[in-house]
């Protein structure tokens, strides 16, 4: 049985700096005095410090005021999103080696890694994984590991980097620690300074039974802890699939460019967490907090001026194709959707949220098409959108009604089909025999006939017809008269009484010759157009509900 | 001299590493992979449509344009390969192309509003890759505009596609690519056939009744009661680097391009049917009935 205990040393300022650039804790505190600041103001007030703040002279409780006057220190606010990200991101690590683990607090996690050597290497190969992935997370961490949980626990919080606790040597390393490794309360902290005990050793070597009598039940407790002896059952918290991130500004944003700073750090956070889980996202979510303008935030129609209630949320949701956790990937689309949908306020605060899924694993085969990579293929798509305007790219699926021309945009997926033959057409098998092996027959409906398309006016063309014993004889299409050579029809179709959207039309299939062509067709052989005239076949009807006539598009 | 041409090579290709694949590396641009459209009489007129290449075609309102476009989407999704439709004035009608069998999964539609738009999304559909068939519709947008289009960007997309498995497909009214289209196609149709029903009723029954004809000939209008069964259309090609050293085009396979070939064949053409679809399925389930 092994226990791992990873500690986060001055964790609030470690989980402020965290969220500010992407390098590890430990570098980015390198020489620097920070001292976080809480409270309603006026009344700040320092409620951590680094031990470089505390080098300079700044303490806890030491007022904002008396703070901001010593050179060198920086001075921030402190921050309970970052705290709670931080701390998500710590049991991330933890779940990431384990699933036995234990938020013991904010800034400590145990995890039981017995039997993990087979699977992970070495106790000490597992402790380096936690501090690298902790690393990777931004956090800068102390790791122990040892036989029992309390051991493991005072040594992570007493040793810095990794500690190995051998069995039996528990006394002999915590020894070494200063008594307040313990966390005693108070009153025993200052009994236990008056009395000369300083180390967790001085601790360990007074009488048990005396100790009980003047300091009590937390007294033996405390010196379980200094003999490394004491043990508790581990309290295994139940693992979550939250993936979250945000971040408080200090001043609004209002542009793209500096947003985007905020959005790749926390992203890249998020994707970093996932990683470590072993998970991707399937579907991204951003909310901004908004700071309202001031003419916005007042009603100034009623006679008392009182703040509005305005809702002061951006929200948006990406659903994802497929499960991914790309950084720069998840940037650029959100960035397209930004540009495209901009939040319309300065931004006080970010969250990123994402939902876990497992990530998509594909096997690709030799003999398949070409097939877009399903992550490009999405920025593609974002960008066309940017481009054309949302709603206009996808997939068009044909709506099952009798109307014509309806049809409804999907969300582009394209199947990965395997190589081979899609079954088209019913009953069509082959055409014809094979030639040289050169193409399927099969691929051709019919040796040298296909299908007649039609191409829609997209909004249908208003024209005007002339009839004649109730049949169009000439049509004005275009701004060009056309003689109507043949004609079919009419084809009444109808629906949708029920609603306003009704239709009653008659349709007609027509050829028009129209006079006096414009000359930009010429024939490819001289037989078959010899007079130059502009031909067509349209499809036209008649509108019952708007008693008018339409051209809905031609066959090509 | 060897070891300096050496050096100098792996200098040249550190310098361009990750931005040009294999700059030095020799590439026959005149080796060529096609695939078929999907309309036998166009792949035995020219071997195919080229991959990586342009092709062009061209030609008026009715001219069968669409429905060599529909046939080559249907070709291709067929194959289980993804497309993508430019669609410069928001023509497309998915029901026509799910009857011509296009797979509408497999196909993404990009609704433009004008040419510009248009452009920029192939631009950008080129840069994504892995589509199989890229095609830019400019049929209903005025010639008059896709003149204006300069020709370094027809060079620029033939550049873009060049090496990559994509065919790009521009269609227009006129022929704008020039020399930047490997294939240049221009449609033209014939006159629709029309199935009368009195006409067919009276071959049927062997009467000499053909009334309603001379009704439509003496009143200058068409006949009661008739439908449009299909029309003939012409494509002759009117560019082509697809064209073997014998003349002859060889279907789906890698194959060498002469050029000096291609003035003997400039005014090959070809015809087909279009089929309205009640006739058209009709004609497919027969064939399917008689092979099963």
């Amino acid at each position: 049985m092994a226990f791992a205990a990873i500690y986060v040393p001055e964790f609030m300022v470690q989980a402020v700096v965290r969220a500010e650039t992407a390098s590890c804790a430990s570098a980015r505190l390198c020489g620097r005095a920070i001292a976080l600041i809480d409270g309603h103001p006026p009344l700040w007030s320092v409620v951590a410090a680094n031990a470089a703040a505390r080098e300079l002279g700044i303490f806890l409780g030491m007022t904002k005021a008396n703070a901001v006057q010593f050179a060198g220190a920086e001075i921030r606010a402190r921050s309970a999103a970052a705290e709670k990200a931080a701390h998500a991101a710590l049991r991330d690590v933890g779940w990431s080696v384990s699933p036995r683990l234990e938020d013991t607090a904010a800034d400590l996690m145990v995890l039981d890694v017995a039997g993990l050597s087979s699977l992970l290497g070495s106790e000490k190969q597992i402790a380096e994984l936690l501090a690298a992935r902790a690393a990777e997370c931004g956090l800068c961490v102390n790791v122990a590991i040892a036989e029992n949980i309390s051991a493991a626990e005072v040594a992570a919080r007493g040793f810095s980097g990794i500690t190995l606790l051998a069995a039996g040597q528990e006394a002999t390393r915590i020894g070494e620690l200063p008594v307040n490794v313990l966390s005693p309360p108070e009153e025993i902290a200052e009994t236990l300074e008056l009395w000369g005990i300083r180390t967790c050793a001085e601790l360990a070597r007074l009488p048990v039974l005396q100790l009980s009598e003047r300091l009590g039940q937390t007294g033996v407790r405390l010196q379980a802890l200094a003999r490394g002896t004491a043990s508790r059952a581990l309290v295994i918290a139940e693992a979550d699939l939250v993936f979250e991130e945000e971040m408080e500004l200090d001043d609004a944003v209002e542009e793209l460019e500096p947003l985007s700073f905020v959005l790749g750090r926390l992203l890249g956070q998020l994707c970093v967490r996932l990683t470590a889980r072993a998970m991707a996202a399937s579907v991204l979510r951003v909310r901004f907090d908004l700071q309202p303008a001031f003419e916005n935030a007042l009603d100034v129609r009623t006679e008392v001026v009182r703040s509005k209630s305005l809702p002061g949320i951006y929200e948006r949701t990406m659903q994802l194709p497929v499960p991914m956790r790309d950084a720069k990937l998840f940037l650029k689309l959100l960035r397209l959707r930004l540009q495209a949908n901009p939040p319309g306020a300065p931004i006080v605060k970010v969250l990123v949220a994402a939902e876990a899924s497992r990530p998509r694993i594909t096997q690709h085969g030799l003999f398949l098409p070409s097939f877009p990579d399903v992550e490009k293929l999405e920025l593609t798509l974002a960008r066309l959108e940017g481009v054309v305007g949302a709603g206009q790219v996808g997939s068009a699926e044909v709506v099952d009604t009798h109307r014509p021309g309806e049809f409804r945009m999907k969300r582009f997926f394209p199947p990965r089909e395997e190589t081979g033959r899609r079954s088209g057409k019913r009953g069509v098998k082959k055409n014809g025999p094979k030639e040289n092996g050169t193409d399927k027959p099969d691929k051709h409906f019919a040796a040298n006939a296909t299908a007649m398309s039609f191409r829609l006016f997209r909004p249908p063309l208003a024209v005007t017809v002339k009839l004649r014993e109730g049949k169009p004889t000439e049509i004005f299409l275009q701004g060009k008269r056309g003689e109507i050579k043949k004609a079919s029809g009419p084809w009444r179709t109808s629906g949708e009484w029920w609603r306003e959207e009704q239709w009653i039309e008659d349709e007609w299939d027509l050829e028009v010759r129209f006079a006096g062509g414009t000359g930009v067709r010429p024939p490819v052989r001289g037989q078959q157009n010899p007079s130059g005239d502009e031909r067509g076949r349209y499809r036209i009807y008649f509108d019952a509900v708007r008693q008018g006539w339409f051209a809905r598009g031609m066959y090509d | 001299m060897n070891a300096r041409s050496t050096a100098l090579r792996l200098q040249v290709e550190t310098a361009l590493a990750g931005r040009v694949v294999a700059p030095l590396e020799f590439r026959n641009r005149q080796v060529v992979e096609t695939v078929s459209c999907g309309i036998r009489a166009i792949d035995e007129l020219t071997g195919g449509l080229p991959r990586g290449c342009l092709t062009e075609i061209f030609g008026g309102a009715c001219s069968g344009r669409t429905s060599l476009l529909l046939a080559a989407l249907a070709a291709r999704t067929g194959e289980g390969e993804v497309c993508a439709l430019v669609d410069g004035k928001d023509s497309f009608d998915p029901a026509a192309g799910l009857a011509a069998g296009v797979s509408l999964r497999q196909l993404l539609w990009v609704r433009c509003k004008n040419i510009e738009q248009a452009l920029r999304a192939t631009d950008l559909l080129i840069q994504g890759g892995g589509f199989g068939l890229i095609a830019l519709d400019l049929s209903d947008v005025a010639p008059r505009l896709v003149r204006q289009v300069q020709l370094n960007v027809w060079f620029r997309f033939r550049r873009a596609v060049e090496g990559a498995a994509t065919i790009l497909f521009l269609m227009a009214q006129e022929s704008n690519a020039k020399a930047c289209a490997s294939l240049v196609l221009r449609m033209e149709d014939e006159a629709g056939t029309w199935w009368e029903t009195a006409r067919e009723m009276t071959r049927k029954t062997g009467a000499e009744n053909d009334a309603p004809k001379k009704d439509a000939e003496e009143n200058g209008s068409h006949a009661a009661g008739c439908l449009l069964e299909s029309a003939k259309t012409w494509a002759e090609v009117v560019r082509s680097r697809m064209q073997t050293e014998d003349g002859r085009t060889r279907g789906n396979r890698v194959m060498s391009i002469d050029v000096r070939e291609l003035d003997k064949k400039r005014m090959n053409a070809a015809s087909f049917a279009l089929k309205t679809q009640w006739n058209y399925l009709d004609e497919m389930e027969n064939v399917g009935v008689d092979e099963d």
